[in-house]
């Protein structure tokens, strides 16, 4: 067991730009769940979205990549009223299947061959880099120490996912500080009571879904930005581990989502290193594959995730009083 | 009496005080609303005007119709058919909050404080027109701090005036019962309405408490608004109405001043009871009753 | 001096961790007494009563029936020997018939439902006459009587009503705390929360004021009714 590169392989996840996609789009749900209390579980959709818009704009229509990422965020605003529209008059339960069935479908139709042309379908899409790298102020060269060592390319990707999260961080705090985060606050609790006081909570409800919606396709483009777009990458586990990192930190704060997401995949890091070698090394493991082992950690997620929202539902960062499940 | 008597509003009708009477300056009118559930008829009122500056209590038995009503009056539900009018203006189609906005503002039965938010939060929330309300000027600090701040003046006094300038900084659920009552009832205020309604105000409140919270919806009509009230609480109605309509089964059974209204047979029959004035003690035969009367 | 059907003891309680609603409340009823609890908001009558009921969290104290520990049990157990709860809301199945609700209050002895039948309808002569009706088209008066009766089904010793008037007209109020009286009559002893003081102080052998988690004042129930420190304190003077 070479505990050395384990521990290096985990420690350099910390600044990846996966986690950088986490944070936002556990932010995004953070916007969603933690403040206006939408039962959103279609998030890797309005990812896929942000990615898909991405790369479509920069491939088939020359879009250079600020253009791109615009595209990206017209396209989840889009796709917010889609979802909102319909639901966000009815109970929440409404709204949670169909951010389910959303996701789903929007993955599907970027998988299907039918539009090949602009998707890729299953092989998906790649190879459009090159607008973006050539924005690098960074010259030529390998920077930084220990785990934490890149070329250029690598750290230009780097800081631009800071960048954006830093704003993503700094919308998200204001707009919780402000006097709309405190109708939102209000709405989260009791919408009646809130409308009593001649507030719309509809069209409150609508700009926390597009909000927290533009950050889930923020977190699709950084995710995409250094590789490439894969459909099978937004799936519904992906929403679903997104939640685990947001009740993990504390869904109704600001840094809660950041630090729930950091540990996740810090964490995810370190399994999909450790569980092989185990596998490999004998012991409690002997009998897996190296495969079998590495896809361990799904389970372990499960189960983390149940003991979370079981024991503590407000999460690391969270106030016990915001956020309990059982009455 | 501890209390001495309130003013009460006369000649508040034009006509005989009998269901669906026009009033002298009507705030409120409806026609001909029907609210059906399946094949039950929640509400069916020919017609009815709330009388401006005045307190009017609406009474009536379980499932007449009195909340479905309320409901209806403040956009919480929409009427089958019919037609309301607030101020002269009409109030189809509104919807809940265009309606609060336009000056209406109405109490729930079980209490809405909300808890996860402060007192003084709860209260900010009240005011309306905030520039920071608005997403993008909410970004902008500058914007909204100077409103911010008038605000907070405006509620602090409402506070001390109901007495919960201590529990400001206290998260609303730490209140209790009837704290949570004021806090609703103060933060309504903070919308600046012409005309509060307040469903069962009393409920859940004990007797002492009840006199403070009397004594701030009297202030109300002092200060120029129309109060609706529904309320089973007898004592109440009789102490601060101006005016009372019962309704049951859905209908408007009768209207009048409350101590005329309270004396028709059919509405003692079916709401009041003729034990309102007698102690149960001496109608369950558990007290004897002594020669000169143990009767209240 | 016999023992007391329900005896309460420097009880403390509540719901969430580290936060006790009660603090050192006494209580005692005898047999065939008409208890009533009343008090300002958040003063815990209710919790007191669904403390002897098991729902709520005793940190210290003792509550006894006949004699014996009552702490812990399970409602079932309670319901068996003799313990009776009538809940403010949600006290009726709403998608099954009066009938149907009665004998889910017998579950536990169905083969005694024709003779508890017939002594329920006694007291509740309407329900007799409308067996067959969905609960949930009931208004909330009607509900009562049903919650009342169901709870009468296992016979108990003790009868625990949390707010029987709440929510009512005053004509449904009063049948109420008539009804309440007959059931007291007919030998049931009878623990009751209550926000009508007045009435329910009308009505009661002897009565608790509760306030702030303990008994602040007890007494009979005349006696509160006249104490002009609990007029001032807990009734208020509009109803005098």
């Amino acid at each position: 067991m070479d505990w050395i590169q384990i521990l290096s392989n985990t420690v350099e996840s910390i600044l990846s730009p996966v986690t950088f996609a986490f944070v936002l789009a556990s932010l995004g749900l953070a916007m969603h769940f933690g403040f206006a209390g939408l039962l959103n579980f279609g998030i890797a959709g309005f990812m896929a979205i942000g990615a898909y818009g991405y790369a479509i704009s920069v491939l088939r229509f020359d879009l250079p990549w600020w253009g791109g990422m615009l595209v990206s965020i017209v396209a989840a605003i889009a796709f917010a009223i889609l979802l909102g529209a319909p639901t966000l008059r009815l109970r929440g339960d409404y709204l949670a299947i169909v951010t389910i069935a959303a996701a789903e479908i929007a993955r599907l139709l970027f998988l299907t061959n039918t539009f090949d042309d602009f998707t890729g379908s299953a092989s998906g899409l790649f190879g459009y880099h090159d607008s973006f790298r050539a924005a690098n102020p960074i010259p030529e060269g390998t920077y930084g120490f220990g785990p934490f060592t890149y070329s250029e390319t690598d750290w230009w990707v780097r800081i631009f996912g800071l960048a954006v999260l830093a704003v993503v961080i700094w919308l998200l705090w204001a707009l919780s500080r402000s006097p709309w985060g405190r109708v939102i606050k209000g709405i989260r609790e009791d919408e009646d009571a809130v409308r009593a006081l001649g507030k719309n909570v509809f069209a409150y409800k609508m700009q926390a879904l597009i909000i927290g919606g533009v950050f889930g396709a923020m977190g699709g483009v950084i995710y995409a930005l250094p590789s490439a777009v894969n459909p099978t990458v937004y799936v519904t586990s992906l929403t679903f581990f997104i939640w685990t990192a947001l009740l993990l930190g504390g869904a109704a704060t600001v840094f809660g989502p950041v630090l729930g997401s950091i540990i996740f995949w810090v964490l995810q890091a370190f399994l999909t290193n450790v569980l092989p070698a185990l596998a490999q090394e004998g012991g409690i493991l002997e009998s897996l594959t190296s495969q079998q082992a590495s896809t361990l950690r799904f389970i372990l997620v499960g189960i983390g995730l149940m003991l979370i929202v079981i024991y503590r539902p407000q999460g690391i960062a969270g106030d016990k009083r915001e956020l309990t499940f059982v009455k | 009496m501890s209390n001495s008597e309130p003013d009460k509003a006369t000649g508040l009708h034009s006509g005989d005080a009998k269901p669906g009477v026009a009033k002298v300056d009507p705030i409120l009118k409806a026609s001909n609303v029907t609210r059906k559930f399946g094949g039950l008829t929640a509400v069916n009122v020919e017609h009815v005007e709330i009388p401006r500056g005045a307190i009017t209590a609406l009474i009536g038995p379980n499932g007449a119709g009195k909340t479905t009503f309320f409901n209806l009056l403040t956009g919480f539900d929409s009427p089958d058919s019919g037609t309301m009018e607030f101020n002269g203006k009409s109030l189809s189609g509104m919807r809940s909050h265009q309606i609060a906005k336009l000056g209406q503002v109405r109490t729930f039965q079980l209490t809405k404080a909300l808890s996860l938010l402060t007192v003084l939060e709860n209260m900010k929330l009240g005011a309306t027109d905030q520039a920071g309300e608005k997403i993008l000027g909410s970004l902008i600090p500058q914007i909204w701090r100077k409103q911010e701040a008038e605000i907070e003046k405006r509620a602090g006094e409402l506070l001390e005036r109901f007495k919960l300038y201590e529990k400001r900084d206290d998260f609303a659920a730490s209140l209790s019962g009837g704290q949570r009552k004021l806090l609703e009832m103060a933060r309504a205020l903070m919308t600046n309405p012409t005309l509060v309604m307040l469903d069962e105000p009393m409920a859940g409140v004990n007797p002492a408490l009840t006199e403070s919270l009397l004594e701030h919806v009297l202030d109300l009509k002092k200060e120029g608004m129309t109060v609706l009230f529904v309320e089973h609480d007898m004592h109440m109605v009789r102490h601060i109405a101006d005016w009372v309509i019962v309704m049951a089964e859905g209908e408007i059974v009768a209207e009048g001043p409350p101590d005329q209204v309270m004396k028709e047979q059919a509405v003692i029959d079916a709401y009041l009871g003729s034990h309102q004035e007698t102690d149960l003690g001496v109608v369950t035969g558990r007290i004897e009753v002594s020669d000169d009367g143990e009767d209240k | 001096m016999s023992q007391p059907v329900v005896e309460i003891k420097d009880l403390y309680a509540g719901y969430l961790p580290g936060v006790n609603i009660l603090n050192g409340a006494n209580l005692y009823a005898n047999e065939g007494e008409l208890i009533g609890i009343i008090g300002p908001n958040g003063a815990g009558k209710s919790t007191l009563l669904k403390s002897m009921f098991g729902m709520v969290k005793i940190r210290e104290g003792s509550i006894e029936l006949n004699g014996e520990n009552i702490i812990g049990l399970k409602a079932n157990k309670l319901v068996a020997k003799g313990v009776g709860f009538v809940p403010q809301n949600n006290n009726v199945f709403p998608s099954l018939t009066i009938e149907e609700n009665l004998q889910m209050g017998l579950y536990q002895a169905p083969s005694r439902f024709t003779e508890r039948l017939e002594f329920v309808t006694e007291i509740f002569s309407e329900l007799g006459k409308r067996l067959k009706q969905r609960a949930g088209s009931l208004s909330g008066g009607e509900r009562q009587m049903v919650a009342m009766a169901r709870a009468l089904m296992m016979e108990p010793e003790v009868l625990l009503l949390d707010e029987p008037s709440a929510g009512l007209s005053p004509v449904r109020q009063d049948e109420a705390f008539i009804r309440v009286s007959d059931i007291n009559k007919a030998g049931v002893t009878v623990i009751m929360v209550e926000q009508n003081a007045r009435r329910c102080l009308q009505i009661s052998d002897r009565g608790y004021v509760l306030d702030q988690g303990v008994d602040a004042v007890t007494g009979s129930g005349r006696e509160l009714m006249d104490d002009p420190k609990v007029v001032e304190l807990y009734l208020g003077n509009l109803g005098a």
